[in-house]
């Protein structure tokens, strides 16, 4: 491993705000897209079930 | 070929069953492919790779922001591909695909741009700045925005697609100008660290990183992209006989 302790890797050489925070952003969004992909899927299944048109 | 009876069949009910079926087995396969080579990925980038000699660690954010930027591009190309031979040939299994493909295009442009920012701020000094590449960069996410709006807002699905293509179409023009806005414009953003004629100026752990993460988002972009479809299918189809005898069970 690259770094000499955890606290280094956090730190990330003094720019921890900038990449933790292109990091945290990637993984809110591609945690949140799914999850509503999925929604649609599961809300598209019941309205077909149901017969009901809107 | 499209006139004939079967022909035409095929294309307006057994393309949307067959798929909806076939991408239903796919997605847990793409999403176990996405997470292994997320982990492979962040752990080179992150775990192996050295820090850079002029940028400092601040570099690593390349191991998400290039990654999302050439799928912003490339869902763009699959998007207008898509919407054209669904407007040109009525098919409309790819009109669907365009419509799928369209919000996660948008999500990796607005993470392209949110990461520039912050890879923007400690190199360059700023935040934002109206250069050539950011700018039509910017202009991708207004398209993306643009052709969710016009075709959900139209009612008729046919009528929607075919609008929709259009602006899809003219757009298009945006996609040369964002990858050679930095060789035509010189402003502040770099140019390419890799290209397929001049080889690549990064470290080899460096660039094997960005390349595994951006067959992570590959994967990530069709497993959701299948889902997304997936529905938009089952919501047209949902009067047939096969989706009455799929929520029957």
């Amino acid at each position: 491993m690259y770094w000499n302790s955890f606290n280094d890797f956090v730190h990330m050489g003094g720019y921890g705000l900038y990449v933790w925070g292109s990091a945290g952003m990637a993984l809110l969004l591609m945690l949140v897209e799914p999850i509503l992909a999925a929604k649609r899927h599961r809300r598209a299944l019941e309205q077909a079930a149901s017969g009901d048109n809107e | 070929m499209f006139k004939n009876h079967s022909g035409l069949t095929w294309f307006t009910y057994a393309a949307p069953s067959r798929f909806y079926g076939m991408a239903g087995k796919a997605i847990p396969w793409l999403w176990a492919l996405c997470l292994a080579l997320t982990v492979a990925g962040l752990f080179i980038g992150f775990g192996i790779a050295p820090t850079d000699f002029q940028q400092g660690d601040s570099y690593r954010i390349i191991f998400i922001h290039v990654p999302a930027a050439w799928m912003s591009m490339t869902i763009y190309a699959a998007m207008a591909f898509f919407a054209v031979l669904g407007w040109a040939f009525n098919t409309r299994m790819s009109s669907m695909y365009a419509r799928a493909l369209a919000p996660t295009g948008a999500m990796f442009t607005v993470l392209a741009l949110w990461t520039g920012a912050l890879w923007g701020k400690p190199t360059w000094g700023t935040w934002w700045v109206w250069d050539a590449r950011i700018t039509t960069e910017f202009i991708l996410l207004l398209l993306y925005l643009g052709y969710m709006a016009l075709t959900e807002a139209i009612d008729d699905e046919r009528r929607a697609a075919n609008a929709g293509a259009l602006l899809a179409l003219v757009g298009a023009v945006n996609l040369p100008v964002i990858r050679y806005s930095v060789v035509w414009w010189n402003t502040l953003h770099q140019g390419s660290s890799v290209s397929a004629a001049g080889g690549n100026k990064m470290a080899t752990t460096m660039l094997v990183a960005m390349l595994i993460m951006t067959l992570a988002f590959w994967a990530y972009s069709f497993a959701v992209a299948f889902t997304r479809a997936r529905a938009i299918v089952l919501e047209s189809e949902r009067d047939t006989e096969w989706v009455r005898s799929l929520t029957r069970g």
